[in-house]
């Protein structure tokens, strides 16, 4: 198969997770790769439970099939854990980022992960964070933040920079640098075993 | 829409490119009613309106048959008219579509493919644009981003042709390409206008010094000679599709044909796929490659006219096709591209074996599994020389 990155993305809907994938994408495509960002539509009403996918590759992406294996997932919100099937289908080196107080401890308790060694499990308090740095709950920036330090295939700078650059016109200077600031939080704050 | 440059590429959905080549095209009229998946392309559309970034004419209706029908006044009158629906949207323009095309108005409409009700379903088959496919509008379809903001301007040349003079439907896979982002090179707003060149209407109503009838009743004795002059119109579309993706390939050194081909040159079996489904089936295909397999795929681009004699020739070598409809017909002969394909495979002497397959309707996943397993099957045919199962669902 050929090489790619998979992400999954777990939200809630209005919690931010589609624009979360879209920002990975544009800043991953910033960087010379190829990038694919969709979300996965259900019905659509405020609290549902969304789902966002990435893949990125140093070559053309060609597949047009949803995300079924990703190795890396995102958990914007932990009450999601109980509701759907956060771990299916990740692989044995999966890595999960879960926007959560807790420990990575007790959270690879809680997805049922303990036997597994190869996958990591890392965890930061988004919401607390997006709370100080943009004034309310948007745990995806964090969490992008996290991303880059969790993994080496997105830098911070990276993010920063896309961000400050493509989203110059639509938010305001103290909006653009709150989601700045909660980036490099969410990349300095993240705690992984 | 943010827009990251980086080696001349930004990062897009499908509904946002294909809203941004209708904004480099700067049509004069745009009458407009949203329906998902392709309601982005409204709003985008709608945005450059409200920024004085076109100087079009947009036309909010109270429903897609008014919308179409707003086309049709105003393409009539001698307007460059785009527009863009999903689903039960086309489904409702249904009789306009044929009123369009009977009057030879280049409309060009942007088709997001999506499942017909009931039950309903937001998601992407092509049930939506099949079910559109005799009404007399040019068809193209894509498999990506890219390929379906290119397939927008050459809509406009190929309708507007001189020989042509015909609406072009510009079709992509709802969710799957219109929600998606993924790397898209740009053109300049001045090739673009280089590229489309300015409409100048024919016959149009508002040229009072030249006074004309459109959609005038006609009886026995002329109906059918407008239907003919109508059907060798559109037969002249392929030459001119041909001639325009020839000059969009110069230009902007993106080669477009008739159909795409993937490895088919020396294949022994082949999978004949629509649009986003065809690169998932690529993967399948180089995966199957690395194992000794002759496999290979056809996708069509142009759906309308058929290029039936060319697809024979691309097809005439390989043992066994399957043709994969993500729409079925209904008729208890599978979908409507296996009809086509099947029928224009008949006068060969030395016939393909061949089956139909119905996949993905209402957004069901087609994966990569699901293309080796019809390659397996395919294998099977041309192993016994029999084809077990004409016709049947899969990805159930």
């Amino acid at each position: 198969m050929e090489n790619y990155i998979e992400v999954r993305w777990h939200g809630r809907a209005q919690q931010g997770i589609v624009t979360a994938a879209k920002v990975l994408g544009e800043a991953a495509l910033r960087s010379g790769k190829f990038v694919q960002a969709f979300p996965e539509f259900g019905p659509e009403r405020m609290g549902a439970p969304v789902r966002a996918f990435n893949r990125i590759s140093s070559e053309p992406i060609r597949l047009h099939c949803a995300v079924s294996d990703p190795r890396y997932v995102l958990i914007a919100d932990p009450t999601l854990i109980n509701v759907v099937n956060v771990i299916e289908g990740t692989p044995e080196n999966a890595v999960f980022i879960v926007n959560t107080p807790k420990s990575p401890k007790d959270m690879r308790k809680e997805l049922g992960l303990e036997g597994r060694s190869g996958v990591k499990v890392f965890t930061l308090d988004a919401a607390g964070i997006s709370l100080e740095t943009i004034g309310r709950v948007m745990p995806n920036t964090p969490l992008l933040g996290a991303l880059a330090k969790a993994t080496e295939f997105i830098t911070l700078d990276a993010l920063v920079d896309n961000f400050r650059e493509g989203y110059a016109k639509k938010f305001s200077e103290k909006v653009l640098e709150g989601n700045v600031a909660a980036m490099n939080r969410g990349y300095g704050e993240v705690k992984g075993e | 829409m943010a827009i990251t440059a980086t080696k001349g590429q930004v990062g897009l959905t499908g509904n946002a490119a294909v809203a941004y080549a209708m904004k480099q095209v700067n049509p004069d009229v745009f009458p407009a009613y949203p329906i998902t998946p392709s309601t982005a392309i409204v709003e985008d559309f709608s945005s450059y309106v409200a920024d004085g970034e076109v100087t079009t004419e947009l036309i909010t209706v109270e429903s897609e048959h008014s919308a179409m029908s707003a086309c049709i006044g105003a393409s009539a009158a001698g307007a460059r008219v785009m527009t863009a629906t999903s689903s039960q949207g086309l489904a409702l323009m249904w009789e306009m579509l044929y009123i369009a095309s009977g009057m030879r108005l280049p409309i060009v409409l942007a088709d997001v493919n999506r499942a017909l009700s009931a039950p309903i379903n937001i998601h992407c088959d092509h049930s939506d644009s099949m079910g559109a496919r005799d009404s007399g509008w040019i068809q193209l379809y894509a498999e990506t981003v890219q390929e379906a903001y290119d397939n927008t301007f050459m809509a406009v040349r190929i309708a507007e042709h001189a020989k042509v003079r015909l609406p072009a439907m510009v079709c992509f896979d709802g969710f799957i390409t219109s929600h998606a982002i993924e790397n898209i090179s740009l053109l300049e707003d001045q090739e673009i206008q280089d590229f489309v060149g300015a409409y100048k209407a024919e016959n149009p109503m508002l040229d009072t010094d030249n006074p004309v009838t459109y959609g005038a009743m006609t009886l026995p004795d002329a109906y059918i000679d407008f239907k003919y002059q109508q059907s060798q119109a559109m037969m002249r579309a392929k030459d001119a599709a041909v001639e325009v993706m020839k000059d969009f390939g110069k230009r902007f050194g993106r080669e477009y044909g008739l159909f795409d081909t993937y490895r088919l040159e020396d294949a022994d079996t082949a999978i004949v796929i629509l649009n986003s489904a065809a690169g998932t089936t690529k993967v399948a295909i180089d995966e199957l490659r690395k194992q000794g397999k002759k496999v290979g795929l056809l996708r069509p681009r142009l759906f309308r006219p058929f290029p039936w004699q060319e697809m024979v020739e691309a097809l005439k070598n390989v043992k066994a096709v399957a043709v994969l409809d993500r729409a079925d017909s209904m008729n208890a002969f599978g979908g409507p591209l296996f009809n086509e394909v099947r029928s224009a495979l008949y006068d060969l002497d030395q016939r393909p074996k061949i089956f139909g397959r119905t996949y993905g309707l209402g957004g069901r996943d087609y994966k990569v599994k699901d293309a080796v397993a019809v390659f397996e099957e395919l294998s099977r045919v041309v192993e016994t020389g029999k084809v077990e199962t004409l016709l049947k669902y899969i990805t159930l």
